[in-house]
């Protein structure tokens, strides 16, 4: 299963920090290295610095209409400003999710659409069926390293390296810098509710760029299992783990990030799921104890089995177990009791308002309120 | 890795310090560093009667719960109950702070199927 993992260029750092590597996605992956816990708590007050390598980029030009991209994706791209991007996601004809992902508009017809690694092949195979002849996509996976920098402090971080051009760029935008002499592209992006950065650069580049980023002393390396924690704690969904292509964004309570005034792959079965209240809906729940619903336990309300879990965890920040999943769609909603059964345990729970962890810096206006 | 003389191992990776006709059990210190960082312990009530290799507890880390096994047969006759607050004292103290139960051994002669230090060492090695 594991003779074919691909590494990143940063592996010989990882072991050098003395890292746990393991599988992710098809990728040899650190996973921690101080711990899970301390890189988390690090993270939600300093900063941290992850290695994403693994994830797919693809760079596509043509415009957004004739090039057939509107129609692949669900979120509004029309009037989407040069230095923007936005989530979103691609739909089979079912309304099931192929994949979520972010576009970033680089030129009015030049757009980077960045997406998971487990999916890169297989939504790469999707865009080149769907995309028409005047457009061309080009994987670029290979040639694009990929860190995060995560955290209050990562502004002030990256503007004692970069110059003070990076605390202008707001919240789901992007930019072009001088990143250690080569010119790539910073964006406010990250997925941990902190205030943080996605940075892109060659993979020549990278090992300079994460040595540079490390010497900071409110920097330090984290690795896939904090950032697992970190997004749990914000509820937003893993793919592959809380979304699938079995499910859709209705099921998911994630229509924000749907364009239902224009046409996409999917939308006609989306707009039945709409109505249908035989579907499950996501719902995020807390435990009342430390324990921790995990992956495929089932739920339970009133002695009846209504739903399953797809996420779950021990949340350092609110010290109890907390987890995501799916139930009957009349239970979903806060306050509702559930029993989690799963592994031997019995876990007490409540149905709760997402985000888990209300403190994240994310939005953070770094110009005027944060000055660095 | 920390392996004290004088406990005794299992291949499952708890340890028992045998007092007179008294076990102190946990997890080892090779255990509590594969695990990760231990966010909850569950533990048997004292007055429960294990059997040796039984499950008698479970404990959990960040990714992922285990189930801890009876190093001896006997019964609970104590319980650290600080765990239920403080379950890193496991990850940082695994054969002091971090101990599970106190069992009153029903047989002695069980200790023998136990490794010691050096055997458990050689054992931890092989793994890798």
């Amino acid at each position: 299963m594991e003779e074919n993992l691909k590494s990143t260029p940063l592996t010989e750092e990882h072991k050098k920090l003395g890292a746990r590597i393991a599988p992710f996605g098809g990728w040899s992956m650190p996973i921690q290295y101080e711990g899970i816990l301390a890189e988390h708590v690090w993270t939600r007050k300093s900063a941290s610095l992850f290695d994403i390598c693994h994830m797919g980029e693809f760079l596509l030009s043509g415009d957004l209409k004739k090039s057939g991209l509107d129609d692949l994706v669900t979120m509004k791209l029309d009037g989407m400003p040069l230095g923007a991007c936005r989530y979103g996601f691609i739909l089979n004809e079912n309304g099931g999710i192929i994949d979520d992902l972010i576009v970033y508009r680089l030129a009015q017809d030049s757009w980077m659409i960045v997406v998971n690694a487990a999916t890169t092949l297989k939504d790469e195979a999707h865009f080149k069926k769907h995309l028409s002849s005047s457009s061309s996509l080009k994987n670029v996976s290979d040639e694009t390293a990929k860190l995060d920098l995560q955290g209050p402090l990562s502004a002030a971080v990256l503007e004692s390296l970069l110059g003070k051009e990076i605390v202008k760029l707001s919240y789901y935008t992007f930019s072009k810098f001088d990143l250690l002499g080569e010119v790539n592209i910073v964006s406010r992006t990250g997925y941990t509710g902190e205030l943080g950065y996605e940075l892109y650069a060659s993979p020549a580049k990278v090992k300079e760029l994460w040595s540079a980023i490390l010497k900071d002393k409110r920097v330090k390396p984290a690795g896939l299992g904090a950032r697992d924690t970190l997004r749990l704690e914000m509820a937003y969904p893993l793919y592959g783990q809380d979304i699938d292509e079995t499910l859709s964004p209705v099921e998911a309570g994630l229509e924000r990030f749907v364009d239902y005034d224009k046409d996409f792959i999917g939308k006609s079965v989306l707009l039945k799921k709409k109505t249908d209240a035989s579907l499950k809906r996501m719902v995020s729940f807390a435990a009342s104890s430390r324990r921790a619903p995990r992956h495929n336990y089932k739920i339970y309300s009133g002695g009846k089995e209504t739903g399953f879990v797809t996420s779950g965890s021990f949340s350092p920040s609110l010290s109890c177990g907390i987890g995501m999943g799916y139930v009957d769609k009349d239970l979903a909603k806060a306050g509702t009791d559930i029993i989690i059964n799963g592994g031997g345990s019995r876990i007490e729970a409540k149905i709760v308002k997402k985000p888990f962890y209300k403190h994240g810096s994310a939005k953070t206006e770094v110009m005027r309120g944060h000055s660095v | 890795m920390d392996i004290p003389s004088k406990l005794f191992y299992t291949k499952e990776h708890e340890w028992a310090k045998i007092a007179g006709s008294e076990a102190t059990i946990g997890i080892t210190d090779h255990a509590q560093h594969s695990l990760g960082d231990i966010t909850f312990v569950d533990l048997p009530k004292a007055g429960k009667k294990v059997k040796k290799g039984e499950q008698f507890a479970t404990v959990e880390s960040v990714k992922a719960a285990s189930d801890v096994y009876a190093p001896l047969s006997g019964e609970i006759v104590k319980v650290n109950d600080s765990l239920a607050g403080t379950p890193e004292a496991i990850n940082k103290s695994p054969y002091e702070g971090g101990w599970f139960c106190v069992i009153k051994v029903a047989q002695e002669s069980e200790k023998n199927e136990l490794m010691s230090d050096s055997k458990y060492k050689e054992y931890v090695e092989g793994l890798h």
